[in-house]
């Protein structure tokens, strides 16, 4: 029997329900136009956003919320070039997310053709891989490679950008079962000498540092993690990307690492002999001066990406596999009955006695109150952020317990992320809390999607710490460039509640410390999309820090 | 120090551009690259000579292989392995100066391929240092164009890069 034909654009439909994607973000145009005909009849939500930035930066919230690849939608040239800081950010935090793009036809393509870019040469660097469709039937084939690609191995964002006309070609579809890849075969075991001979180095070690980030989070192996942390009592520290892998208020636990670290972590890095190193890629912002990091340790790798072994950092003892699968594996090597790490352990007990990570205790209404404030009415909330000082912050001071419960632009640092993440989560989440730590300069790179919460009914919280500043670049010119703050002061921009009140979301202030709670709570309660304008210390500095460029514990406390 | 790789991938539009993208965007050097199907019609093979130590060549390899479209990559030491590129020279001759160019390109095992009243084309082949040779050597007659394809190079014996990669 013949198979009835089916048009490029249904076929993609089909694709995507052959995925299991059940809602899509995204943003109408001439070269998506068949495309948006045939989502008028499906079955999968789509919701329009007010840009298409805003597209990718939920499809990426949604992702790392739920595990599960997200999809933003977008139509040839301005459209396409619109998600490109949404797909870099993705692409820095290994993030699974497939954007399709509407294209010009075929025939006119490399013509200068009206709305035509380049996207997948755009695109080559910051996608894991990319598709131009040349053909309409080879649409199935593409969809199933590119969901896949997307979310194995190290997950990342893939675009399949797609002709107009190959929209509207009749096809005959098939949904291949499985992907034949000769280039693309993920290594998830991890070789058992490596494994065996990192188990002898933690047996011996007496200062060992698990030092783990998002890897662990992408791979679900936050309980392996657990198990190897208290299994030989090493003390544990956490990128930025890997907050809510290790439970903050464990007593191994030592916080985040880095920059704006905790020094004890570092000062643990630093004296350490032993580090495990756990889907992680020692960014800059965590090693600080490279030849001068921890010194003293040998180093076991582990991550799913061999190009990230060796690349910044000499290791010891390299394993490519999945987190999870090779801590299992570590885990029947490591059992022992005594540790050795006692004095270690009492020495860093000494360390969080003496640097608590801290603020100044007055009456003033300080961001960090506001972090911890949101911490204790919503301590089951899902946190997403910005960039600058409020994302510092939100790492900082709220007590995270669960993996997938921060949500920040780490590799990128992209400002305007976060409220239209936030977007994406709630949808992949609607039944939790979903809070934007947000800064005043951030929030207004995507304050637009105020449209699209409210018409889709989309109840995020945004919590502006509103210091009237870009106050990390602020910071940095108080520090280095003797306070002359050049274009970062950010007074009487917008009144935020009137702007949440204009597009008919619920906008409430507080100027001191005893309000903070009350409107939490009320936004809470409200079950609407919410703005919270905390109108906090204009110059509070984020503490501690290590200069770009010293070692991590040349660290200072600021004022 | 300089080193070649053979890099198998997908006979598909766009993968030079990956390769190429990546290479610059990293900062590594490229000193020649040379593209061919293999005896695979899906496959095509690049012969990429790249310059840095033993860390960027492992990064390279790394990098490389994380693209989707690269099959695979090998190192090919050279003392392991066949190294050749063609040139084509066009030297300038008049009748005092024909017969010892004509004389050099035996002495190389070249050829002429072509025979003007006032010059000559001369096709050799060799790896690098022969071709090198024969430029230096032609030079003082006055060479009028030169082109060369970039290394191509293959395992001695029986080792061989597969096209199939295992799992
Ligand atoms: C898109 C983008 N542009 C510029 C920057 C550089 N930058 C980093 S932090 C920052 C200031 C952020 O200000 P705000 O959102 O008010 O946060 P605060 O630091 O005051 O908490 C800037 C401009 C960036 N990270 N992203
Ligand atoms: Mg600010």
């Amino acid at each position: 029997m013949a198979k009835t034909k089916i048009s490029g654009a249904k076929a993609v439909i089909e694709s995507l329900a052959q995925e299991g994607v059940d809602v899509i973000f995204g943003y109408p145009g001439g070269q998506v136009l068949p495309l948006y005909d045939e989502l008028y009849d499906a079955d999968i939500r789509h919701i329009l956003v007010r840009h298409e930035q805003a597209a990718a930066h939920a499809a990426d919230g949604y992702a790392r919320a739920t595990g599960k690849v997200g999809v933003c939608l977008a139509t040839s040239g301005p459209g396409a070039t619109n998600l490109v800081t949404g797909i870099a950010t993705a692409y820095m935090d290994s993030v699974p997310i497939v954007a399709l793009t509407g294209q010009v036809p075929r025939s006119l393509i490399g013509n200068d053709a009206f709305q035509e870019a380049n996207i997948t040469g755009i695109t080559l660097p910051i996608t894991k891989h990319n598709y131009l469709v040349q053909d309409a039937k080879d649409i199935p084939g593409i969809f199933k490679e590119a969901f896949y690609i997307a979310r194995t191995g190290r997950p990342g964002p893939v675009l399949i950008d797609i002709p107009k006309d190959t929209q509207v070609e009749p096809i005959e579809f098939e949904y291949p079962q499985e992907v034949k890849l000769r280039g693309y075969k993920p290594t998830y075991v991890g070789n058992e000498q490596q494994i065996k001979k990192a188990a002898s180095l933690i047996l011996h070690a007496e200062k060992p540092v698990l030092y783990v980030g998002g890897g662990i989070i992408f791979s679900d192996a936050c309980e392996e993690l657990l198990g190897l942390a208290e299994g030989i009592m090493a003390p544990v520290t956490t990128t930025l990307m890997g907050m809510g892998a290790f439970p903050s208020n464990h007593p191994l636990s030592l916080g985040m690492l880095g920059m704006h670290g905790t020094r004890y972590a570092n000062y643990a890095i630093q004296e350490s002999d032993l580090i495990v190193a756990i889907g992680v890629r020692f960014d800059d912002r965590v090693t600080g001066k490279i030849s001068a990091f921890a010194p003293n340790a040998k180093i076991i790798h582990i991550d799913i990406d061999p190009a990230e072994i060796g690349k910044n950092v000499r290791v010891d003892i390299p394993i490519v596999g999945d987190a999870k699968n090779v801590l299992k594996n570590l885990l029947k090597y490591v059992k022992q009955e005594q540790s050795r790490t006692e004095a270690w352990n009492k020495k860093i007990a000494a360390w969080k006695k003496e640097y608590p990570l801290t603020y100044k205790k007055d009456n003033f209404l300080r961001p960090q109150f506001v972090v911890e404030q949101i911490s204790e009415v919503c301590p089951d909330a899902i946190i997403v952020t910005e960039v600058g000082q409020n994302q510092m912050w939100a790492a900082q001071f709220f007590n995270y317990r669960n993996p997938r419960t921060f949500i920040s632009s780490g590799g990128l640092g992209t400002m305007g992320y976060g409220f239209p993440a936030a977007m994406g989560v709630k949808v992949g989440k609607p039944e939790s809390t979903v809070i934007d730590v947000a800064g005043d300069g951030s929030f207004q790179m995507n304050s637009q999607e105020l449209a699209t919460v409210v018409q889709n009914d989309i109840p995020v919280i945004v919590a502006i710490l509103n210091n009237g500043f870009l106050g990390m670049v602020r910071q940095w010119q108080e520090l280095f460039f003797n306070r002359r703050y050049s274009q970062t002061c950010l007074t009487d921009s917008v009144d935020f509640v009137k702007l949440a009140e204009a597009y008919g979301a619920l906008g409430l202030r507080a100027t001191k410390k005893g309000d903070v709670k009350d409107i939490i709570k009320e936004a809470v309660k409200s079950e609407r999309p919410a703005i919270l304008d905390f109108v906090v210390e204009r110059e509070e500095n984020v503490s501690p820090m290590v200069p770009a460029g010293a070692a991590i514990n040349e660290i200072l406390d600021l004022e | 120090m300089k080193r070649t790789l053979a890099v198998l991938v997908e006979n598909k539009p766009g993968v030079l551009a990956r390769v190429a993208g990546l290479f610059s965007r990293r900062g590594f050097n490229i000193e020649s690259l040379a593209v061919g199907v293999t005896e695979n019609p899906d496959t095509s093979r690049m012969t990429i000579v790249v310059s840095g130590d033993d860390h960027v060549l492992e990064q390279v390899m790394k990098q490389l292989n994380k693209l989707i479209d690269v099959i695979r990559v090998s190192d090919l030491p050279a003392e392991e392995a066949v190294n050749r590129e063609l040139a084509l020279i066009k030297v300038g001759v008049d009748s005092t100066t024909r017969a010892e160019v004509m004389q050099i390109v035996d002495v190389f095992r070249a050829k002429i391929v072509d025979v003007g009243i006032k010059s000559v084309v001369v096709e050799v082949t060799g790896d690098e240092s022969k071709i090198n040779a024969m430029e230096q050597l032609l030079r003082q007659f006055g060479i009028k164009e030169m082109v060369r394809t970039g290394k191509i190079a293959m395992n001695r014996g029986a080792k061989v890069v597969q096209t199939e990669k295992k799992a």
